[in-house]
Parts: structure tokens; C-alpha cells; sequence
């Protein structure tokens, strides 16, 4: 269930290292406004989990855990969508390339399934190429049920 | 709360108790390391209890699927006991659920082997 609790809209952003405490911290910080923007118990999971995703995608495919790289992290909301931005400095990769996690040939696959699980989670999902390098991914979660 | 893992035995069958977050990094590991050691030392029949598993990511689901393959390879039986809501929905939105043979009962699964 999108609740609408019409709660003060709060923006937050940071510049993180590309570890994976960075990646508890962005769930950590996301969690937190999304709750006091009136999600409830699921849509909190579901939200943690597509940052969380976001963000190993940027620490870990993206920097590739490099410490001179930092990943980009904005979250907030306004009285209809809960948005997060998450950039990061890598090298990019093909978008179309993904491989469908749901094929019958990949379902044992032991990777691949972070991009297919926060488009399951989210309400809208975009990825694009930086023109400075990288990509940035936009996660959106509607507040009030269109 | 990062993971805890306590195995027990219950007859030939290495019941696995896990607890906290299986998530990419010490939790996906912790779980990674178990499994293999328990192959390792040939146990063929291993029953995951992840009743109070709070929460698991794609990492985590990977190191499920890898551990599934690592012990039927082995010729061994891995089965998933207790799974709460947010796990079996992850599990049916990636098509895996019915991949593992999933028990609701320790005693039930036990036998099942």
C-alpha cells in the first residue's frame, strides 16, 4: 500500500566512498526518509533493497571498490515521489546487455539479478550514460497511487 | 545485525540455522563458507533454516543458487526450511521457488530427505 501522509519534504546528498559501508549507509539514510514520508513496512523493504542494489551496483561494478572514485547520492521527495539519484564514476556498460534473469538459462545463475529486482521494486527506473563518465540511475516511488 | 550461522545434526541430516542479513559481503560470505565446508566434509543431506533471516539481497539469493548447485553436484540434497514472506516473494519474483523443495515444518523436512 502508497500511503500519502503529506509528510515536510526533505532532500539529502552525499559524496560516498565506494565501500560497502556506503552501501549500508545509503539504505540506512534512504530507509529513513522514506519512512518519515509515510511509506509503509513493505514499500521500506522494497526501497532498501533497490538502493542497496543501486549501490553495490555503483561501489562494486562501477568503481570497482576504487578509493579515488566516489558515488553520488541524493535522495528525497516531494508530496508524490520518493526519488533517489546514485552516480557513479566507472566506466559504464551496455544497457542492453543485461541478460533476462527470468530466461530458463539463467535462472541458476548465481549474479545478474540486482537490475531486474529494482525494477520489480520501483515505480519508475532509468539508468543513463554521464557525459564525465559513469552512470546514474534514478529510482522513483510514488507516494500517492496515480 | 550481520548473520549468524549455527549448524546442528538431526539424524544424517546438517540442519543449518540462519539468522540476520544475508547481504553481498560478510553475510553472503559467512553463508559461502558454511556450505562449502559442509560439502567438504561430505555431508549430503543440508536443511537451511532461514526462519530469522531478516532480510536478503541479490548477493544473498546468489549464494543460495550457488550453494543449491554446489551440493546436488556433489550428489548431496539442499532444502530450505521456514522461509518468512519477504524471502518466499523474492524467491517467486526470480522463479527459483520452485527450484528448491521449500518445507514450513523442521519434522516434515527432515523426513523428506
Amino acid at each position: 500500500m502508497r500511503e500519502n501522509k503529506q509528510q515536510v519534504p526533505e532532500t539529502v546528498e552525499r559524496f560516498l566512498d565506494s565501500t560497502l559501508d556506503s552501501v549500508d549507509s545509503a539504505e540506512e539514510i534512504a530507509v529513513g526518509i522514506a519512512q518519515r514520508a509515510g511509506f509503509d513496512d513493505d514499500n521500506l523493504t522494497r526501497i532498501g533493497m533497490a538502493v542497496r542494489e543501486s549501490m553495490v551496483n555503483a561501489v562494486v561494478h562501477g568503481n570497482r571498490y576504487n578509493a579515488h572514485k566516489k558515488v553520488r547520492f541524493s535522495v528525497g521527495h516531494n508530496t508524490h515521489r520518493f526519488t533517489v539519484r546514485i552516480s557513479d564514476e566507472g566506466e559504464g556498460f551496455d544497457f542492453e546487455s543485461l541478460p533476462d534473469p527470468l530466461a530458463p538459462e539463467n535462472i541458476m545463475r548465481t549474479s545478474g539479478r540486482g537490475i531486474f529486482l529494482i525494477r520489480s521494486f520501483m515505480d519508475e527506473f532509468q539508468m543513463r550514460h554521464l557525459e564525465r563518465g559513469g552512470t546514474e540511475v534514478t529510482l522513483v516511488k510514488y507516494l500517492v497511487s496515480k | 545485525m550481520s548473520i549468524k550461522l549455527n549448524t546442528r545434526q538431526v539424524g544424517d541430516v546438517s540442519v543449518v540455522d540462519v539468522a540476520g542479513r544475508i547481504t553481498l559481503g560478510e553475510g553472503s560470505s559467512a553463508l559461502r563458507d558454511t556450505m562449502r565446508d559442509m560439502v567438504g566434509k561430505n555431508q549430503k543431506k543440508i536443511l537451511l533454516n532461514l526462519g530469522e533471516v531478516s532480510y536478503i539481497d541479490s548477493s544473498g539469493i546468489g549464494e543460495l543458487v550457488s550453494g543449491f548447485t554446489t551440493v546436488t553436484n556433489s550428489g548431496g540434497q539442499l532444502k530450505l526450511l521456514n522461509l518468512n514472506k519477504r524471502v518466499k516473494d523474492l524467491l517467486q519474483i526470480t522463479k527459483l521457488y520452485t527450484v528448491f523443495d521449500v518445507h514450513e515444518d523442521e519434522a516434515g523436512a527432515i523426513r523428506s530427505f
